[in-house]
């Protein structure tokens, strides 16, 4: 309990930060996936070909991987000189979005064939009938597992910690290398997440029931 | 293909129009790989002498270790996990109310903590008990990462086994037990077989989640591929620089390599279990994607969710799936 209470800002500025990485990363893999989902189903084959390498390519490599990769490989070709904060918001957007480009395409598979071919049919152009008609109805299907996205990305976001990012686990790697006892570190960490990630559950229970679609 | 949803057979004007978006398309793509490629070329990236050191006998020997060292691992948190995720899901299903609890409370707990989270703890707890623990203590990283991919996988493995479950008709049980078959003979007679037979794709796709994750060893210093690598490219300077490219674009490869042949496994298996007869529905082979504490198996693939369409072909006779095919006996 004294853990907790002795460094209670600096679990805040922890809790805080794993919020805003996820936050951001979630809203940047979200942008980055529903342009790679359009890309994949998209009658231009490059853009197909650069949307499957993508995913492939991303969905097969260790997180860890990538952030060494943006940490160590990335400055020594092209030094943009971006703070930490920054190149773990886009080492997780490009990781997730690929997860989430998944959900979006399995989410349009999803949607009745009459739907676009009625779309068509009153002379609908491709990105009118994906934009209007496709995407707001796969969008409300992929809800389920874009709630799970979500809370593996906020999990991920611990190996962020790792690397000098503030958010939980840096907290905890910072007090159990200072000596306190473990477990009770574990155990705010840990309460720490489950609060984020239910709050990600329930936000998302919530927006299914209110978009839901009859069909 | 499937994303003939959204067009139709292009007509001239749209083959026109696709063409130049085809054109577009290319050079934008092509125009970033050779933008990668010049930028990795200007700053010397692909000099004989980075590329040259994977010639030498040590630092393949390192690279061999590696691989060796994460396979371990891998052999031994799958394996674990899916035994322990047997009898998470088994024990899910019992009759005694507190082991129920138990098992639910583990899966909710170890699914909604952050893997990293777990390992790091086990690790400063072994190498606080280090004396205590023997065996364990004197390997404390390789147990710490093996254990805390098992407790996270096993709880993963468990929900999918039981959306598994979920999938056997109802019916089937209830005539297991109008059969006088005993609890622990319709779970190993005709639950586990069943769940396990629809629910290997998804199962193999979670190893792979497993296969990438025992790279979190990294961060507790445990000598598997991704450690090695690191400690490759930070103990070689080539011309005043450390190799980092070369040495990561290497890894990776193999790591995707490694990853791609397992996914290709489940792929194989759901594809050939779509094929079979036996009237149980495969599950695609995709990583499940129920997580976090309010979750259901219905959210599973081939979870009860689907139950009346996963229920429907076993209750078709076999014959009338013979009679549709135009060269068969019957017609």
């Amino acid at each position: 309990m004294n853990v907790l209470l002795d460094h209670l800002s600096e679990f805040r500025e922890g809790f805080l930060g794993t919020i805003g990485l996820t936050l951001a990363s979630g809203l940047l893999a979200m942008l980055l996936g529903t342009v790679l989902a359009g890309f994949r189903v998209s009658p231009v084959p490059p853009l197909r070909y650069f949307g499957t390498a993508w995913v492939t390519l991303f969905r097969n490599t260790p997180l860890t991987l990538l952030f060494l990769v943006i940490w160590f490989a990335v400055p020594q070709v092209l030094d943009f000189g971006f703070s930490p904060w920054v190149k773990a918001l886009i080492v997780l957007s490009c990781y997730t979005s690929s997860f989430v480009c998944e959900a979006v395409r399995s989410g349009i598979s999803t949607v009745p064939l009459g739907q676009a071919e009625a779309a068509r049919s009153i002379g609908m152009s491709f990105f009118q009938t994906l934009g209007l008609v496709i995407l707001p109805q796969a969008v409300r299907t992929v809800l389920p597992p874009l709630s799970s996205i979500f809370i593996a990305l906020t999990k991920n976001s611990a190996i962020a910690g790792a690397f000098s990012v503030t958010e939980l686990f840096g907290w905890q790697k910072l007090l159990s290398d200072q000596g306190y006892p473990i477990a009770w570190v574990f155990l705010w960490v840990a309460l720490g997440y489950l609060v984020i990630t239910f709050a990600i559950s329930i936000l998302f229970r919530v927006l299914e029931r209110t978009l839901e679609v009859a069909r | 293909m499937s994303a003939s949803v959204l067009y139709d057979a292009p007509g001239p004007k749209a083959r026109t129009r696709n063409r130049i978006y085809t054109v577009v398309g290319t050079l934008a793509v092509a125009g970033l790989i050779a933008f990668v490629v010049m930028q990795l070329a200007s700053k010397d990236q692909f000099a004989t002498a980075k590329w040259d050191i994977f010639n030498y006998a040590n630092v393949r020997v390192a690279i061999r270790d590696g691989i060796l060292t994460t396979l371990k691992v891998f052999a031994a948190a799958g394996a674990l996990s899916l035994v322990l995720g047997v009898v998470l899901a088994v024990a899910r299903y019992s009759e005694h109310r507190p082991i129920r609890w138990f098992a639910t409370g583990f899966i909710e707990l170890f699914r909604a903590i952050p893997l990293l989270i777990t390992i790091y703890a086990l690790w400063v707890l072994f190498l606080t008990y280090k004396s205590d623990l023997g065996v364990v203590g004197q390997n404390n990283s390789f147990w710490a990462l093996v254990i805390g991919l098992t407790v996270y996988n096993s709880s993963v493995q468990a929900e999918v086994l039981r959306a598994g479950f979920q999938a056997v008709p109802r019916g089937q049980v209830e005539a297991a037990y109008a059969l006088g078959l005993r609890k622990y003979q319709v779970m190993t007679m005709l639950l586990l077989p069943q769940a396990i037979r629809s629910m290997l794709p998804t199962i193999i796709s979670q190893l792979v989640v497993t296969l990438k994750d025992t790279s979190l060893g990294y961060i507790i210093t445990y000598a598997e591929l991704l450690y090695a690598a690191r400690k490759l490219a930070n103990n070689t300077l080539v011309e005043g620089e450390y190799p980092y490219v070369p040495v990561l674009i290497v890894t990776g490869t193999i790591y995707v390599l490694m990853c791609l042949a397992l996914s290709g496994l489940a792929n194989w298996i759901e594809r050939r279990g779509r094929r079979a007869k036996t009237g149980i529905k495969v599950a695609a082979a995709a990583e499940p994607v129920g997580e976090g504490g309010l979750m259901d198996a219905a959210d599973l693939p081939g979870g009860a969710g689907h139950g009346s369409a996963a229920a429907e072909p076993v209750e078709r006779p076999a014959s009338d799936d013979r009679s549709e095919g135009p060269g068969s006996p019957r017609s």
